[in-house]
C-alpha cells in the first residue's frame, strides 16, 4: 500500500458520553483480527490517604481476586481460556487496565472488566495475599537501579502527594486494611472522568450498546478533583555498591495538552530519537561513555517534564552528566534542516505503523481524550508535525529553556550538578528508602521494537 | 499472503512473506553465527561485531549510517544470541530500495581499528549494566554450569576479560568467515516488492564470496552442579535450574512448551497459583527453549532469601513430584489457547512476523503460516504432554542461586 494512502486510511473516532460521566472513545480498525481497550479509572496514587502508600495498587490487586459471578481463579481461567493479553497498573491519577484480544472475545472480556471495576468481591481472606504480592513488587524495584532512580526522582520532583510510587512503601502496605480498600473503591472507582478507549475490529453500534449495558448503571456521587501539580527541584544521591552509576535527570517542558507540545516533543526527538540523535551521538558514539542514554517526556497533570537516563561506570559518571547537560543546552544553538526532516520522517512512519497495532492505538486515544478531550486523527497530527520549522523549534527552546532541574543518582560515588542549574542544598538518603515511579503517562517516542531474545544493540 | 523463496548463485537465500494489505514492511539479515559459534578465548566476538557493523563501511561513515537509518524513518536495531545475529528494520514500503541498499552495505563493515576501542568501552558498559540488574548473571552462570565445555556455555556478551583482549584483526577474520552469503538469509515481511528485492540484492552482493564455515553441532554433556553466589547489594534471591528439553527440530517441542505453560507460565499455571498469586514469590515458573541439537526445560524463582528454601521445595514438588496430579484436558486447552492467541495477536505487525518467519527458515529450514503454527500446537495430545513430563522428571539439573547471602538453599 502506498504511503499516501496509508496516511489517509479511515481513522474516524467515535465518541459517546454516558450519562454517568464516563466516556467511550473508539476507533475502528477493520483490517485487524484483534481488538484492544484501555480503561482508565480515576483512582490514582494521589488520592491515597497519607500513611497508606500502596493502597491504590492493593485495591487494584484485590479487585481482581473475584468479581461479579466469578471468583479469583475463575477470572484468570476465563481470561486465559480466551487468550487475553492484559496488564493493569496505577499511576498518579489513574488505575488503568490494558487489554488485547481476538475480536470475537471483546464483548465477553469487557463484561469481565466491568465486573472487576463495578462489582469486585474484595474478599477478606485474600487481603494478606494482596499485601504479600505488593511487598514482592516493592522489593523488585529495590533490586533494579535503573527503575529505582526514577521512582526516587518522581518523589523528589512532585513531592509527597503527586510523587508517590505506585508500588507504595513498606509501612504503607503493612498499614492497609480491608476497609481502607473498600472505601477507596467506593470513593475512587467512579464514572466521573472514567475513559474506555477501544481500537481494532468491532462494530460501533454493537459496542456502544454493550458499553451502555455494562457501565450504564455505574453510579457515584463522588467527583474527580482537579488541581495543579507542584514541581520541586533538587539533587539526591543514593549510595549503592553497583558497577554503574545510574543517572536520572529531569527538567521542565510544556505538558501534553499545551498548544506548543509538538514543538517540545520535536526537540526531544532531536535530542534522543534514533541513532543520529544528539544524545546517542555525543554520549555514546563519540565518547563511548554509556551503553544506554535516552530522553523522553512525561506529563503528570498540568506539568510536563523531560526525563533523561544514563548509566555509566563510576569514574566516568561526572563526565557523562556534564556531556548530557551540554548536549541538552546545545539545542539553543539551533536545529539543522537534516534533524528536522529526520524527525518528520520518524513521526510519519510511526503514525502509519500505529495502524498495525490495536494496542498502541487504544492507549494513544485514551491519552488523547484524557489530556485534550479530543482525538486528533493522523492527518491532524501530521499537519502539526509538518508545521514545525527549525526556527519554530529554536524559538520554543528559547521561550522555554530548561529549568526546574532535578537529579537523582545511584551508585558508588555522587556526582555534582553545576551550581547555576540548581541552587538547592544537596541532600542524600540511603538506598533503602521509599521508591517512587515514572509510571504515569510516558508518551512513546515511537512504537517499541519487538522483543527479541538475546542482547540488542 | 504469499511466501517467496529464492537462493542467489553466491548462496544468499532470500525469503519473504508478502502481504500487499500491510501498511509497512520489515527486512532483516539473519546471520547464522552467535556465541555458540565462538571459541572461549574470543567470547563475545559475535556481539562485538554486531556493534561494529553500525560503525560504517567503505562507502559510509558511522555518522552516515546513523543518519540514513533515521532518514528512512526506520525502527531499526540488531541483536545477538547463542544461535544468530540479526539486523532488522521496519519501514514504509516506498523506502524499500534505500533500506535494502543500506542494510546490505552494513553486512560489509569497514571494521576500522580506531572505532574498535571506543566501541569496546560501550560493550564494557553494557556488561556492567547487566551486572547491576536482576537476575545478576545467574542465568549465564547456570548455562556455564549446565553446558560445561560445550560452546552453548559461552556468554553472548563475553566477559570483561575476553572483550578487552579482542583485537580487530581477529574480528576481521571472523567476519570474513561468518558473514559470507551462504551463511546469511535476507528476510522480508509485509508490503514487499519481492522481485525488486531479489534483483537489487543480486547486484549488491555480486562480489560476495561464499565461505566453507559450517556450524559444528555436538551433543553436550549436561552438568548437574548446585552453585551459590553472593551479590551483596541485592535484596531478593534469584534461582535458576536447567534440565534437558528437546531440540528445535524435535517433533516433541510443542508438547514441551505446552507442559511448561501448564506447569509454570506467569498467569494461571500451577506454579502461579501456588507461589505467585499468594505473594510467596515475586516470580516462579518454568520455561522451554530450543537449540539445534538440544534444548532446555528451566525453572526460575525470585523471592526473599528467607523464603527461598520453602518456595523452591514447593516449586520442585509441583513440577517433579506431583506427576500423579494428571494434567486435565481443560488445562491443556487453556495453554493452547494462550499460545495460539498470542501467535495471532503478534502476527498483525510485519515487524513481529519478521522474526517468526526468519527464525523458522534459518533454524529449521521451513516456512509456516500463522495457521500452520497454530495447528502444530492444536494437535498435541494430553498423552504427549504427559510423556514429556515423564521424560522431564527423570532428568537432573544444574542449579544456580544468587542473592545477598550465601547458604540459603540446600
Amino acid at each position: 500500500m502506498a504511503e499516501t494512502e496509508s496516511i489517509t486510511a479511515p481513522d474516524i473516532s467515535h465518541i459517546h458520553r454516558l450519562s454517568n460521566g464516563m466516556t467511550l472513545v473508539a476507533e475502528p480498525m477493520p483490517w485487524l483480527r484483534s481488538a484492544a481497550f484501555t480503561l482508565l479509572v480515576p483512582a490514582g496514587t494521589r488520592s491515597e490517604p497519607e500513611g497508606l502508600q500502596g493502597l491504590c495498587g492493593m485495591t487494584l490487586d484485590l479487585a481482581q481476586r473475584g468479581a461479579g459471578k466469578r471468583n479469583s481463579r475463575q477470572i484468570v481461567e476465563d481470561l486465559d481460556y480466551m487468550g487475553i493479553e492484559r496488564s493493569s497498573s496505577c499511576s498518579t491519577f489513574h488505575t488503568s487496565f490494558s487489554v488485547a484480544c481476538v475480536a470475537e472475545s471483546l464483548n465477553e472480556t469487557l463484561s469481565i472488566y466491568a465486573d472487576i471495576v463495578l462489582r469486585p468481591h474484595m474478599p477478606k481472606d485474600e487481603v494478606d495475599e494482596s499485601r504479600q504480592t505488593a511487598l514482592q513488587e516493592l522489593l523488585s524495584i529495590e533490586d533494579d537501579p535503573s527503575q529505582k532512580v526514577f521512582t526516587q526522582l518522581k518523589n523528589l520532583r512532585y513531592g509527597a502527594q503527586f510523587g508517590r510510587s505506585p508500588y507504595g512503601s513498606t509501612e504503607g502496605l503493612e498499614s492497609v486494611a480491608l476497609q481502607n480498600m473498600v472505601d477507596y473503591h467506593v470513593g475512587r472507582y467512579i464514572p466521573d472522568g472514567a475513559i474506555l478507549a477501544v481500537a481494532g475490529k468491532f462494530e460501533w453500534g454493537e459496542l456502544k450498546g454493550m458499553v451502555e449495558k455494562l457501565f450504564g448503571d455505574w453510579q457515584s456521587t463522588e467527583t474527580n478533583p482537579s488541581g495543579s501539580v507542584p514541581i520541586q527541584t533538587g539533587v539526591q544521591h543514593l549510595q549503592h555498591e553497583s558497577s554503574q552509576t545510574h543517572i536520572a535527570l529531569a527538567y521542565d517542558c510544556v505538558p501534553y495538552q499545551h498548544p506548543d507540545f509538538y514543538q517540545s516533543r520535536g526537540l526531544i526527538s532531536v535530542l534522543s530519537d534514533g541513532m543520529s540523535s544528539r544524545l546517542f551521538s555525543e554520549v555514546r558514539e563519540k565518547r563511548g561513555l554509556v551503553y544506554t542514554v535516552s530522553a523522553s517526556c512525561q506529563t503528570i497533570g498540568d506539568q510536563g517534564s523531560v526525563l533523561t537516563y544514563a548509566g555509566t561506570t563510576g569514574p566516568r559518571a561526572q563526565e557523562t552528566l556534564d556531556v548530557t547537560i551540554e548536549t541538552i543546552k546545545s539545542l539553543g544553538n539551533g536545529i539543522s534542516e537534516g534533524e528536522l526532516s529526520r524527525l518528520k520522517a520518524r513521526v510519519k512512519s510511526s503514525l502509519v505503523m500505529e495502524q498495525e497495532s490495536s494496542t498502541s492505538r487504544s492507549s494513544q486515544i485514551a491519552t488523547d481524550w484524557y489530556y485534550l478531550k479530543r482525538v486528533p486523527n493522523r492527518k491532524q497530527v501530521l499537519a502539526e508535525i509538518e508545521s514545525l520549522t527549525c526556527d519554530s523549534l529554536l524559538e520554543h527552546f528559547q521561550q522555554y529553556p530548561p529549568t526546574g532541574w532535578g537529579l537523582v543518582t545511584m551508585g558508588p560515588e555522587p556526582v555534582v550538578l553545576a551550581e547555576d542549574l540548581v541552587r538547592v542544598d544537596s541532600s542524600s538518603c540511603d538506598g533503602a528508602s521509599e521508591g517512587a515511579s515514572n509510571g504515569a503517562n510516558q508518551l512513546p517516542a515511537t512504537a517499541k521494537p519487538p522483543a527479541a531474545k538475546g542482547t540488542t544493540r | 499472503m504469499k511466501f517467496e523463496n529464492t537462493t542467489l548463485d553466491n548462496g544468499l537465500q532470500i525469503i519473504a512473506e508478502v502481504n500487499d494489505e500491510a501498511f509497512s514492511q520489515s527486512i532483516g539479515y539473519f546471520v547464522k553465527t552467535g556465541s555458540r559459534d565462538e571459541v572461549p578465548e574470543m567470547g563475545g566476538v559475535s556481539h562485538f561485531l554486531e556493534h561494529m557493523v553500525f560503525k560504517g563501511t567503505d562507502k559510509r561513515s558511522a555518522e552516515d549510517v546513523n543518519r540514513e537509518l533515521d532518514e528512512l524513518g526506520a525502527q531499526s536495531n540488531a541483536y545477538t544470541c547463542e544461535d544468530q545475529t540479526v539486523y532488522y528494520m521496519s519501514i514504509l514500503p516506498d523506502q524499500q530500495t534505500r533500506a535494502v541498499d543500506l542494510l546490505t552495505d552494513l553486512m560489509r563493515p569497514a571494521l576500522r581499528t580506531s572505532d574498535f576501542e571506543t566501541e569496546k568501552n560501550v560493550i564494557l558498559e553494557e556488561i556492567a549494566m547487566y551486572d547491576d540488574a536482576p537476575p545478576y548473571g545467574s542465568m549465564e552462570r547456570c548455562m556455564e554450569s549446565f553446558y560445561g565445555d560445550h560452546p552453548l556455555s559461552i556468554r553472548v556478551l563475553g566477559t570483561p576479560q575476553t572483550v578487552s583482549d579482542l583485537d580487530s584483526e581477529a574480528m576481521r577474520e571472523y567476519h570474513r568467515d561468518r558473514y559470507a552469503p551462504n551463511n546469511l538469509c535476507l528476510v522480508a515481511t509485509g508490503a514487499v516488492d519481492f522481485d525488486a528485492l531479489v534483483k537489487q540484492a543480486e547486484i549488491l552482493t555480486e562480489s560476495w564470496e561464499p565461505s566453507r564455515f559450517k556450524r559444528v553441532s555436538t551433543m553436550p554433556k549436561h552438568g548437574s552442579a548446585e552453585l551459590q553466589f553472593q551479590h551483596a547489594p541485592a535484596v531478593q534471591q534469584y534461582t535458576f535450574e536447567l534440565s534437558q528439553g528437546v531440540s528445535r527440530n524435535d517433533p516433541r517441542r510443542h508438547s514441551y512448551r505446552l507442559l511448561a505453560t501448564v506447569l509454570g507460565d506467569d498467569s494461571g499455571s500451577r506454579a502461579f497459583w501456588a507461589l505467585v498469586d499468594p505473594g510467596l514469590a515475586e516470580s516462579a515458573g518454568m520455561f522451554a527453549h530450543e537449540y539445534d541439537e538440544c534444548g532446555i526445560l528451566g525453572l526460575y524463582l525470585t523471592c526473599t532469601p528467607e523464603d527461598t528454601q520453602s518456595n523452591w521445595d514447593a516449586l520442585v514438588s509441583i513440577v517433579r513430584e506431583e506427576t500423579s496430579k494428571k494434567i486435565t484436558e481443560r488445562e491443556l486447552t487453556v495453554a493452547k489457547n494462550k499460545i495460539c492467541s498470542s501467535l495471532v495477536l503478534s502476527s498483525e505487525r510485519p515487524g513481529n512476523r519478521l522474526f517468526t518467519v526468519g527464525n523458522a527458515m534459518t533454524m529449521r529450514g521451513v516456512y509456516e503460516t500463522v495457521d500452520q503454527s497454530i495447528a502444530n500446537y492444536r494437535r498435541v495430545t494430553l498423552e504427549a504432554v504427559h510423556d514429556a513430563w515423564a521424560d522431564y522428571v527423570n532428568q537432573g539439573g544444574a542449579r544456580v542461586t544468587i542473592g545477598p547471602e550465601l547458604d540459603v538453599l540446600k
